[in-house]
C-alpha cells in the first residue's frame, strides 16, 4: 500500500486538505459518463434537449452538492450516524408502504413536494454504511462468528422483504447482493454462504408465491422471450433487435431506428444502454463498459488504500453497489437476466438514482480523503 | 507501511476475489454483446427493417372507358377526402363532432365511418366524407394540428362525364364486398373500387391495372415517418367501346320523351352497338360515393325500373315484330309461296277457338307483301299453322332469339322461343295448335329482349349471323372508318326469302297503308324499313271484345300494351338497325307504329347523318342538346282505346 507521509501526524484534516484530497480523476470520469448520458437523452428525444436531457443536466449539477458534502464531512461523523441513516431509510420505506403514491404500478416514491424520494435507493447506501459500521465494530482478530451475523442478517433481510413487497424485485436483488458482498468482504466463512443459499433455495416456493404476476411473467419471458414477441417478451425482443442491428460501429448518433421509431420501450430510462449500443455499436457499448470499469477500479483502489476497516468496507461496498447497477442493467437489456427495472447509473433519466449514486461517490471520495483517519470501534478517532 | 491485521489481509484477499468476479461478469457482458452485435448482427438488422418498413399497396389509376371516337365515358377525377385514423384519436365521436363543425357531415357519413372504424384495424384510415370542395379541404387542413388522426387524403374517384346517359352500359364501381375478395391484397384496400355492373364489371381486370407499392417507414405505433421507395404500379388500360357517345346521348334524350323505353342501335354490318339505352337511367356516381337508403328505395321501387337494363335484360313478347321470322320459316320450309293468298275476315276459327285480327273488320284477301305491310294477324295465323312451331322456332333461333347473344356485359337474358319439347318439359301438357297460331304473331310464350330484336333486324338485312358487341377490338375508330371489317358467317337463309321479307318491311314504312307510314323518313336517301308491334300485357276479355273496349282511363299504366318497332336504314343498302320498345306505350292507335316508330325514325335519321361507321363526327355534332323534361306518367286520354296493330 502506498501512503502519503505528509498526512501522518496531523490530528485533524483542514478543509483545504480535504479539497486537495478529492479524487479529481473520479470526478472527471463521472462527468464523462454523465455527459454520454445527456447526449443519449438528447437523442432519445429525437434531437431535443426537452424533455429529458436538460432536466438531467440540472439534476446532475444539483447532485454535485450532496456528493461534495458527503466527501468533505468527517468520516467519523458518517460512522456515528450510519445506524441512524439506516433507521431513517427503513422508516421511509415503511412510510412508502403505508402512504405511497402509485407510480409505474408500484408504490416506491414518497412525495416530499420538491422531489419524489425513493427510499429504497437511499437504503442501498444506508445498508452498506450500517453493515460497514457493524463489522468495523466487531473484534478484529477473527472471522465473524455465527452469532455475530444474526443482527446484520436482519439489517439486510428486513429492507429486502419490505422492498420486495412494494414490489421492486430489482432493488431487492441489489440490496441482497450488496449485503452479501459486505458479508463476504467482512470475512464471513464461505460455508455460511453455502448454508444461506441452501436456505434461500428452500424458501424459493414461498418467494415465488410473493411475486406479482408481472414479475412472474418477466421471469417466464426471460426464459423464452421468442414465444410471446408482442406480449411481455416485446421489450427484451425489441432491445435485442436494436442491439444486434447496431452491429460493430452502430447506426450513428440520432440515427437508431429502433429507438427513434419508438420500438424500444423505456429508452430514456432502463433501456438507454440499448440505445447507446444501437447508435454506437459494439465499440460504443464496450467503451462505456470500460468507463464504468475504470470507475469501479477507482473505487477499489480508494477502498483498499484506506487504513481503517470501516472505510475499506464502505468503499468496496459502494464500488460493488455501483458495479451491481451497471451489471444488472446491462445484463437485463441484453437478455442475460430478467427485466427487473434497475437504471444505468449516471445515464438513465431519473432523479433519485442520480442523487443516490452521486452521494455514494461522495462517500467513496470521503473514504479516500480520510484514508489515514483511525476510527475506533465506537467511532472515536485518533490519527495513526 | 503499517502492519496489516489478519482481518485486513482477509479483506484484501476477498476484495481481489470480488474484483476477479466482477471482471468475469463484465467479460460475460462483453461476450454477449459481441455475440449479438457481431455474430447475429445480420439477423437483427433484418428484424429491425421488418419492424420499421411497411409495404403499402397503392391503388393504380383505373383505366378509362372511351367510345369509338375516344371520347371518355368513364374517367377518374381528383377526390379530396377527410380520413380519420381511429387509433390516433382519443375519441372518434368527439373527433367526428369537431369535423362536423367545419364541414357538413351527414348522419349516413357518420354511421359509415363508425362502422368502418369498428370493422377495420385501428390504424387503417376510415373515410369520413369524400368529394370535398377546395374550400372545405382548406378548412380541414388548417384545423388538422388540433385534430390528431385527421388528415386530407387525395385520391381518384370514378367520374362519368355523361352522367346517367350510359349507366347501364358502363355500370358502376363500388367498394368491394366480402364475396368479391379473392385474396388479392389490392381488393382489401379501403379506397379500391371494383366494377359492379356493365363494362366496369366485365372489363374489371383490364381496367384495374396492377397495384403499385410504397415502402414506408413506420414507427412502433404504425404512424408513417417517411416514404423510402415508391412504385406507382401499372395503371389500368383504357377500354374502347363500339358505342358512339353522341348517339347514346341523342337516343337517351329522345327516349326520355316517354316513360320507360329500351332502344338498341346497331351497326348491322359490324355488330357494333352504337347506342344501348334503357330509359330512365340512374347516376352511376351515386354508387361510387355510396348510396343512401332513401335513394336506393326510390330507385328500386320505381315502376319504370331505372336500375335494370331493359335493352338486354327486359323480356317482352315481340308481337308483330316477330312476323318476319314466321314468314321466313314458312318460305324456307315451303309452307307458303309469296303468291299464296289468304283472306282475312277479321278472325280465324280453329276448333272451338276464335283468333282475332287486330283489324276487326278484316284485311280482305292479301299476299305476303301486304300481310307484312299491314301486319295482318289472320295471314300469320294461317301461315304459322301451315309451317308448324318447330320450323318457326328453328328460324327464330337462327336469328338470335331464345339464347343469350353472348354480350360483353353481364345482365343479358335468353328470352324464350317455345316449341313442343319445351312445352312438354315445362308443363307436362302437349303442344296445342292454337299456341302455334299465337306464336305466329309473337304472342303467347314468345319472349325476346330489345337487343335480340335489333340483332334479328341486323341478321335480316345482312343474311349473316351478326353478333352484337359493345367492345371494339380494333381500338379507337380511325378517321374514315375501319379499313377491314371481319365478316360474320352466313345464316344459310335464301337471299330471295330475305329479299321478300325486307321488301315487306320497307313497305310497312314507305307505302301508303303500311302500319308505320306516318313515321316514314321523307328524305329517300335516308329512308328506313321496319316492322311495328304491339304486345299484350294482359289478356283482352271476351266481354271487352263484345262491349267495346274499356275506356282509356280504366286501364292502369302498368297494364297497357308495350309498343315495339324494329327498323333498318337506309333502305337500299341497310347499315344501321334499331329496335325500340316503349313499355306500356300502346295507348294510342297502332301502338308500335304510333309511339315506337317515331323514336326509331329519329334515331336512324340521326345516325345516318352522323354516320359513325365511317367518319369521325365534327365536334359540334356531339354538342350537348338540352334534355327534354320527361313527361309525367300519361294521364288517361278521353278517346276510346283503339284496336291493337
Amino acid at each position: 500500500m502506498v501512503s502519503f507521509s505528509s498526512d501522518i501526524g496531523r490530528h485533524e484534516l483542514s478543509l483545504a486538505d480535504k479539497v486537495r484530497g478529492l479524487q479529481w480523476g473520479l470526478i472527471l470520469l463521472i462527468c464523462v459518463i454523465s455527459s454520454i448520458g445527456f447526449a443519449m437523452l438528447y437523442s432519445a428525444a429525437n434531437g431535443n434537449l426537452q424533455p429529458w436531457a436538460s432536466k438531467q443536466l440540472v439534476r446532475f449539477a444539483i447532485a454535485f452538492i450532496p456528493m461534495i458534502a458527503a466527501a468533505l464531512i468527517d468520516i467519523r461523523h458518517w460512522f456515528r450516524v450510519s445506524y441512524w441513516l439506516y433507521a431513517i431509510a427503513l422508516a421511509l420505506i415503511v412510510a412508502v408502504d403505508l402512504r405511497g403514491v402509485i407510480g409505474m404500478g408500484a408504490q416506491r416514491w414518497i412525495d416530499l413536494g420538491f422531489i419524489q424520494l425513493q427510499p429504497s435507493e437511499l437504503m442501498k447506501i444506508a445498508l452498506i454504511l450500517a453493515l460497514a459500521r457493524y463489522f468495523h465494530s466487531l473484534p478484529s482478530e477473527t472471522s465473524p462468528r455465527l452469532l455475530d451475523l444474526i443482527a446484520p442478517s436482519f439489517l439486510i433481510v428486513v429492507p429486502v422483504l419490505l422492498v420486495l413487497k412494494q414490489p421492486d424485485l430489482g432493488t431487492a436483488m441489489m440490496l441482497l447482493a450488496a449485503g452479501a458482498i459486505v458479508f463476504f468482504l467482512a470475512g464471513v466463512r464461505l460455508w455460511m454462504f453455502g448454508a444461506a443459499i441452501a436456505a434461500i433455495a428452500g424458501a424459493a416456493p414461498l418467494i415465488w408465491s410473493m411475486l406479482r404476476d408481472y414479475q412472474k411473467a418477466r421471469l417466464y419471458t426471460f426464459l423464452s422471450p421468442d414465444t410471446d414477441p408482442l406480449g411481455a417478451g416485446y421489450h427484451i425482443m425489441q432491445s435485442k433487435i436494436a442491439l444486434g442491428s447496431g452491429g460493430m460501429f452502430g447506426k450513428g448518433f440520432l440515427l437508431g431506428t429502433q429507438t427513434h421509431l419508438s420500438f424500444l420501450p423505456e429508452k430514456q430510462t432502463d433501456f438507454i444502454f440499448t440505445m447507446i449500443a444501437e447508435e454506437f455499436g459494439l465499440v460504443g457499448g464496450l467503451c462505456l463498459l470500460a468507463l464504468y470499469a475504470m470507475v469501479i477500479a477507482y473505487g477499489f483502489v480508494i477502498a483498499l488504500r484506506s487504513r481503517n476497516h470501516f472505510g475499506r468496507l464502505l468503499g468496496l461496498g459502494l464500488a460493488t453497489n455501483f458495479f451491481l447497477y451497471v451489471f444488472i442493467n446491462t445484463a437485463m437489456v441484453i437478455g442475460l437476466i430478467p427485466v427487473v427495472g434497475v437504471p444505468l447509473p449516471l445515464i438513465s433519466y431519473g432523479g433519485t438514482a442520480m442523487v443516490t449514486v452521486m452521494f455514494g461517490f461522495g462517500l467513496l471520495m470521503n473514504v479516500g480523503i480520510h484514508r489515514d483517519v483511525r476510527v475506533s470501534r465506537l467511532g472515536e478517532s485518533q490519527m495513526a | 507501511m503499517p502492519r496489516e491485521t489478519p482481518r485486513q489481509k482477509l479483506l484484501t484477499r476477498r476484495a481481489a476475489i470480488l474484483a476477479g468476479g466482477q471482471v468475469a461478469l463484465i467479460a460475460t457482458l462483453t461476450g454477449r454483446l459481441y455475440q449479438l452485435q457481431v455474430f447475429e448482427r445480420d439477423r437483427y438488422r433484418v428484424m429491425a427493417d421488418e419492424n420499421r418498413i411497411n409495404l403499402r399497396l397503392l391503388v393504380p389509376p383505373r383505366g378509362r372507358i372511351v367510345d369509338r371516337f375516344g371520347i371518355a365515358l368513364a374517367d377518374n377525377r381528383q377526390n379530396y377526402r377527410v380520413v380519420i385514423v381511429p387509433e390516433q384519436t382519443s375519441d372518434i365521436n368527439a373527433t367526428l363532432d369537431a369535423i362536423a363543425t367545419l364541414i357538413d357531415v351527414g348522419d349516413a357519413d357518420r354511421k359509415r365511418a363508425l362502422r368502418d372504424a369498428k370493422r377495420k384495424h385501428a390504424f387503417v384510415p376510415v373515410v369520413v366524407r369524400s368529394n370535398l370542395t377546395w374550400d372545405e379541404m382548406a378548412r380541414i387542413e388548417v384545423a388538422t394540428p388540433e385534430l390528431p388522426g385527421v388528415s386530407i387524403d387525395r385520391g381518384l374517384i370514378r367520374f362519368y362525364p355523361y352522367g346517367p346517359t350510359a349507366a347501364h352500359v358502363l355500370g358502376y364501381v363500388a367498394a368491394v364486398s366480402e364475396k368479391e375478395l379473392t385474396g388479392d391484397p389490392l381488393l382489401e384496400l379501403p379506397d379500391f373500387r371494383i366494377g359492379k355492373a356493365g363494362i366496369e364489371k366485365s372489363q374489371d381486370l383490364v381496367l384495374r391495372g396492377g397495384a403499385g407499392s410504397s415502402q414506408i417507414e413506420v414507427n412502433a405505433y404504425g404512424r408513417v415517418v417517411r416514404e423510402i421507395a415508391r412504385n406507382d404500379g401499372q395503371p389500368g388500360q383504357d377500354v374502347v367501346l363500339a358505342l358512339d357517345a353522341g348517339m347514346q346521348d341523342f337516343v337517351t334524350k329522345r327516349c326520355s320523351a316517354e316513360q320507360s323505353v329500351a332502344c338498341v342501335l346497331l351497326d348491322a354490318v359490324t355488330g357494333d352497338i352504337l347506342a344501348l339505352v334503357s330509359s330512365p337511367s340512374y347516376d352511376p356516381m351515386l354508387f361510387s360515393a355510396g348510396l343512401t337508403q332513401a335513394m336506393w328505395q326510390d330507385l328500386s321501387t320505381d315502376p319504370r325500373n331505372p336500375l335494370s337494363d331493359k335493352a338486354i335484360g327486359g323480356l317482352y313478347p315481340p308481337g308483330s315484330t316477330f312476323k318476319p321470322m314466321v314468314a321466313l320459316a314458312a318460305l324456307e320450309s315451303g309452307a307458303i309461296t309469296p303468291d299464296m293468298a289468304v283472306t282475312c275476315p277479321g278472325y280465324l276459327e280453329l276448333g272451338d277457338a276464335t283468333f282475332h285480327c287486330w283489324q276487326k273488320a278484316g284485311h280482305g284477301t292479301l299476299h305476303l307483301h301486304d300481310a307484312i305491310k299491314k301486319s295482318c294477324d289472320v295471314y300469320f295465323y294461317e301461315t304459322a299453322r301451315r309451317t308448324g312451331i318447330d320450323h318457326i322456332a328453328a328460324m327464330a333461333h337462327r336469328f338470335g332469339f331464345g339464347d343469350p347473344l353472348g354480350l360483353d356485359i353481364p345482365g343479358e337474358r335468353a328470352g324464350l322461343i317455345p316449341d313442343r319439347d319445351w312445352k312438354l318439359a315445362t308443363t307436362g301438357v302437349p303442344w296445342q295448335q292454337g299456341e302455334t297460331l299465337i306464336s305466329g304473331i309473337g304472342q303467347g310464350s314468345v319472349l325476346a329482349t330489345p337487343l335480340q330484336m335489333a340483332t334479328m333486324a341486323a341478321r335480316l338485312v345482312t343474311g349473316r349471323a351478326i353478333v352484337p358487341h359493345l367492345m371494339r377490338q380494333q381500338g379507337v375508330l380511325p378517321p374514315g372508318g375501319d379499313r377491314k371489317i371481319a365478316a360474320f358467317p352466313g345464316l344459310g337463309v335464301s337471299p330471295r326469302a330475305l329479299a321478300l321479307v325486307i321488301d315487306g318491311m320497307t313497305a310497312v314504312v314507305n307505302e301508303e297503308g303500311g302500319t308505320a307510314y306516318a313515321a316514314r323518313i321523307k328524305d329517300a336517301s335516308f329512308a328506313m324499313g321496319g316492322k311495328s308491334g304491339t304486345s299484350q300485357v294482359r289478356r283482352i276479355s271476351q266481354y271487352e271484345r263484345d262491349h267495346g273496349l274499356r275506356k282509356e282511363d280504366e286501364i292502369p299504366w302498368k297494364e297497357r300494351d308495350h309498343a315495339l318497332f324494329v327498323a333498318f336504314a337506309p333502305v337500299g343498302a341497310p347499315r344501321y338497325v334499331c329496335a325500340v320498345v316503349v313499355e306500356h306505350g300502346g295507348i294510342e292507335a297502332g301502338g308500335g307504329s304510333a309511339v315506337a316508330a317515331p323514336i326509331a325514325r329519329d334515331v336512324l335519321l340521326e345516325v345516318q347523318r352522323r354516320d359513325p361507321a365511317r367518319r369521325v363526327p365534327q365536334p359540334d355534332a356531339i354538342a350537348q342538346v338540352a334534355p327534354p323534361v320527361p313527361p309525367p306518367l300519361p294521364q288517361p286520354a278521353p278517346a276510346p282505346r283503339a284496336p291493337r296493330g
